[in-house]
């Protein structure tokens, strides 16, 4: 029989659903029987998918404008070499 | 019927291992493409490895500058993203480490090896507890849970589950075994999902001991 410890200690693959079909069996078995793993499941599988939904964070203008004018000089000068 | 003339396919168009090659010949115009298609994920690690937006914003012209240097270095078996994450992540490391002189500081500062796994809180969510926040307010708690965790987990928790990188790439890029990737991003996951917990969890539910 599964202990909530194994099933955590297996949580992370099952939510990445990257585990054999027997093993994802057991722990499903596990989650039906065990409201506490089931609620810890469901509110990790939340956590992941909040934060897949992320934008990525915009560069200011005046960064990305120092980031092309530093890459220019590097360029330049690696040309020169 | 005439064929349409063929034309050479646009910078925003071609594929990474040709922007990396007409890179390596000196054409920056190329490197310059790929600077655009990563900046802003390099920038959102910078942020979230540092803590600090203007080091956030050197480890990014850091990144790309060194990119340039040393492409001839870049393998291509490897992704390239996968290897200027690499650099990036080393120039965080870099920048926290002069911030916090009194200790060093690496990816493996503060791993606990026991077996414990976080879990203290045990509520059901509200189905969609964003709508309970204004939408600064809801990025404001996910940006805080993120930056509560330890710098080992919050690497690997951004790289594998913000940026969506394989187990395989997030252990390459930070230079880490995949069963070390694995235990933290486990333990990063439960680490959120209980500072979320605290945030989302469905008024009138008590949150009760576990394990």
């Amino acid at each position: 029989m599964l202990t909530c410890k194994d099933f955590l200690h297996e949580l992370s693959d099952y939510l990445d659903q990257s585990l054999d079909a027997d093993i994802r069996t057991k722990l499903e078995s596990h989650i039906s029987e065990c409201p506490n793993c089931w609620v810890i499941a469901d509110t990790t599988r939340k956590t992941i998918q909040i934060y897949k939904g992320m934008d990525p964070y915009p560069v200011p203008a005046d960064v990305q404008s120092r980031l092309m004018q530093a890459l220019e000089r590097k360029i330049a000068a690696k040309q020169k070499e | 019927m005439k064929n349409r003339p063929m034309t050479a396919p646009s910078l925003a168009e071609a594929d990474e291992a040709t922007l990396v090659a007409q890179s390596r010949e000196g054409d920056g115009r190329a490197f310059g493409e790929l600077v655009r298609r990563y900046e802003s994920k390099i920038f959102r690690l910078a942020q979230h490895v540092t803590q600090n937006r203007e080091d956030a914003e050197d480890v990014l012209q850091e990144t790309f500058l060194k990119a340039y240097e040393h492409l001839d270095q870049f393998q291509g078996a490897a992704k390239f993203y996968t290897w200027i994450v690499r650099i990036a992540v080393n120039q965080a490391l870099m920048k926290l480490r002069r911030r916090r002189t009194d200790r060093s500081v690496s990816l493996d500062e503060a791993i606990d090896t026991g077996e414990d796994t976080i879990v203290r809180e045990v509520a059901a969510w509200d189905e969609n507890p964003e709508q309970r926040f204004s939408r600064a307010e809801f990025g404001q708690i996910l940006d805080e849970a993120i930056q509560g965790l330890e710098p080992p987990y919050r690497s690997v928790f951004v790289l594998r589950d913000i940026d969506e990188l394989s187990t395989e790439e997030t252990a390459d890029a930070l230079d880490l075994s995949i069963p070390a990737v694995k235990s933290r991003l486990l333990r990063a996951r439960l680490q959120l999902r209980e500072k979320l917990t605290r945030h989302f969890k469905r008024k009138g539910d008590d949150a009760f001991a576990y394990l």
